[in-house]
């Protein structure tokens, strides 16, 4: 719960039920969690899962410290880090992940793959996600390949002229 | 001396540029040749286009992230070449009269631009390098001459290897030709240099390099897992006369500094003098009205842009302040690019952002604008400020994930000037691209991974003066004869400009000397082989030029 409330504050949903306490609901759409972001990390091909249960120790244990920063009073049903409010958790992982914090290469392989989760699908073949409608593919909206799972472009440009060229080019296209 | 060593003439570490045209010409003039390539050997029917981790497009690329500064570079048979976007200038005349860090010109006074334009000829005639036409360019790359001229400036179709008549505009460049479109060294060099019998070892990665008692060289590699690169599947040892280090400016240093126990002692340059090429990427959120309303933009069915997808990397580059009468620090390029997701979205901020600025609500909001992004590429002149520190255990970083992604011990610490540089280019794309309301735009964010190259340079460079440059004027590492670079380490710093054709150029000029010291170790190879498709004006125009490259 503690990692599906980080990947939802680094690219936000909105909630798979109304009792869904991991995912914030600032947004509407899927998010990370919904793009698998979970799947992804716990994939051994990033190599950070083995790494998951300390990662979410760290950020329920940097939760306590903000919210104590913070006069917070945390709800003890849910893990800290999702007790906290969307913009807190914001808070919190700016702060994790400013330069010159111990523990920034952690965070921003952790942000990093939260975020392939949605923009690229890292996780599933790149086709196959885009014809389950998969939310980050479709959210950016990658068209879908040929179907022997190629793309190809005949229209891809305005076919004009549209500046002058630079006054020392050489005749070959490089600057003079 | 090793008797059970397996043994060759010419032992090439890396198939990229340097290593691909060093095995080419020393192969066909008579050479042994043995190339070690650390990551796997793709065919054109091998690259895939998906983005899922442990496809052909992660295989063939690393990235490493440093300390101020991530480098993404090429790890597969062809290097660098399957991985770039074919952008192919020449380096402006001035470049060769910097002075960078060091107070003094930085290049050897051997080179400059009129001694390297026979070699830039030998690689164009090589690789079918053609200036574009206005009909060539891309959705984005139209845009970006149409809001260069808008703001008074000129824009010029960029000079590429790429045949565009089997270009179908997939954008996937980044993950290899699927349709051999894109003259990577896969369909020039590398097949001539198979075919003059150099043999190429994939997923073999070097250690380290050591000295047999008569001088020649013990070439120490491990054996990579062909899917899971943290894997090693053996190792072994190759003797040879001659080493062509070319494992790219993330690598080669690394290596030299793990033999360094070896070999004795490097010079003072190894792992010093590291440039990104001074780059640098913005993200520009177009307004489709806007473009549509200031340009009269129409792709013909209702969408005036819309295209981020749609492409094949730059094809449109601004050169207004590539003028050598301006100071050293104030003169770049700015290039339309396309960056496939998954490498560099996150890095993208948000304009005007209240909050996060690279990820979070307003992020996803402009991901959905994604198809409305123009990305523009910034090549500025940077301080050398690179250093290397320790290296790893093997390879050229800590690898994390399966393939793609290592932590590497580059330092990287912005100067004044190369911070000033950066300030001044993107208010320069900010002007150009927020004018009358186009678009909204921001540069990546350097807080995350430091700063981004896919063109590190100089991390071995060549020069006149052993106290800043660890190559002498044809290549040969100090002190260390018979070990030549011809790679992007050799380069002496950013060129602002895409640096292929420059690297390409310093090894096609790095090769007489480089036959001279193999005849010297009795190494029967001559010198003169045309270009890969037989081709012979470029060599007309070099043969002349021998006497000034070797050595007396």
């Amino acid at each position: 719960m503690t990692l599906e409330a980080y990947a939802d504050t680094i690219v936000p949903g909105q909630k798979r039920s109304p009792e869904d306490r991991a995912i914030a609901g600032v947004s509407t759409g899927g998010g990370a969690v919904q793009a698998g972001a979970l799947e992804l990390l716990e994939w051994d091909a990033t190599g950070i899962h083995d790494g998951l249960d300390d990662l979410a120790r760290l950020v329920n244990e940097h939760a306590e410290v903000y919210a104590g920063e913070q006069g917070l009073t945390l709800d003890p049903s849910v893990p800290p880090f999702v007790a906290l409010e969307y913009p807190d958790r914001v808070a919190l992982i700016l702060r994790l992940t400013k330069p010159g914090h111990p523990e920034k290469d952690f965070w921003v392989m952790l942000s990093l793959f939260c975020n392939m989760s949605f923009d690229s699908a890292a996780h599933l073949h790149t086709a196959q996600a885009l014809a389950d409608g998969h939310p980050g593919l479709a959210a950016m909206g990658l068209s879908h390949p040929d179907a022997d799972g190629l793309w190809r472009f005949k229209d891809f440009g305005y076919g004009r002229e549209f500046a002058r060229l630079h006054p020392d080019t050489t005749s070959s296209g490089s600057p003079a | 001396m090793s008797s059970t060593a397996e043994r060759t003439d010419v032992l090439v570490i890396g198939s990229g540029f340097g290593g691909a045209i060093a095995a080419y010409h020393l192969a066909a003039g008579g050479a042994k040749v043995t190339v070690l390539e650390r990551g796997p050997w793709l065919e054109s029917n091998d690259f895939e286009h998906d983005y899922k981790l442990g496809s052909s497009y992660t295989r063939a690329f690393d990235f490493v992230v440093g300390n101020g500064m991530s480098i993404l570079g090429g790890n597969c048979v062809g290097g660098g070449s399957v991985v770039y976007f074919a952008a192919m200038p020449r380096a402006p005349r001035f470049v060769f009269d910097r002075q960078g860090s060091i107070g003094r010109r930085m290049w050897p006074g051997a080179v400059s631009r009129d001694t390297l334009d026979p070699w830039y000829d030998r690689v164009e005639e090589s690789l079918s390098i053609a200036k574009q036409d206005w009909k060539d360019v891309s959705y984005a790359g139209g845009l970006w001459a149409a809001a260069c001229n808008h703001s008074g400036r000129t824009a010029n179709p960029l000079a590429v290897a790429i045949d565009n008549t089997k270009c179908v505009n997939c954008n996937w460049m980044m993950a290899g030709c699927r349709f051999e479109a894109k003259q990577s060294l896969l369909v020039n060099y590398l097949p001539a240099a198979i075919a003059h019998g150099a043999e190429i070892r994939p997923l073999h990665e070097v250690q380290h390099i050591s000295r047999t008692s008569d001088g020649d060289y013990q070439v120490h590699y491990n054996v990579i897992h062909d899917e899971d690169y943290r894997l090693q599947a053996g190792s072994g040892v190759i003797e040879a006369k001659i080493v062509v280090m070319a494992a790219g400016a993330g690598a080669t240093p690394v290596i030299l500094q793990r033999s360094e126990p070896h070999l004795g002692t490097m010079p003072r340059a190894v792992g010093r003098y590291f440039s990104g090429n001074g780059e640098r990427l913005n993200t520009a959120i177009i307004d489709e009205e806007k473009a549509a309303e200031l340009f009269g933009l129409d792709r013909g069915d209702g969408l005036a842009y819309a295209a981020n997808q749609i492409g094949k990397g730059p094809t449109v580059a601004s050169w207004d302040k590539l003028d050598g009468s301006l100071p050293e620090y104030s003169r770049y390029s700015l290039e339309q690019l396309y960056f496939p997701p998954g490498l560099g979205t996150i890095l993208a901020q948000v304009p005007d952002a209240t909050g996060a600025s690279w990820f979070g609500k307003e992020k996803k909001e402009i991901l959905k604008k994604w198809t409305s992004w123009l990305t523009i590429f910034s090549m500025i002149e940077d301080d050398n400020e690179g250093v290397f520190g320790p290296p790893p255990a093997t390879g050229n970083a800590h690898r994390i994930s399966q393939q793609m992604l290592g932590r590497g011990n580059l330092t990287y610490e912005p100067t004044k000037n190369t911070l000033g540089a950066w300030d001044a280019s993107d208010a320069e794309v900010k002007e150009i691209l927020e004018k009358d309301g186009l678009a909204k735009v921001m540069p990546w964010t350097n807080d995350l991974v430091g700063a981004y190259t896919v063109h590190p340079l100089s991390s071995c460079r060549m020069g006149d003066d052993p106290h800043t440059s660890a190559l002498d004027d044809r290549n040969e590492l100090r002190d260390h004869p018979g070990i030549f670079v011809t790679d992007g380490s050799a380069v002496p710093g950013a060129l602002t400009v895409n640096p292929a054709m420059t690297i390409a150029a310093l090894a096609e000029r790095a090769i007489p000397g480089i036959v001279q010291a193999a005849q010297a170790k009795g190494i029967a190879v001559t010198y003169g082989a045309p270009a890969p498709d037989g081709s012979r004006s470029g060599r007309k125009k070099v043969l002349p030029l021998l006497p000034t490259l070797t050595r007396a």
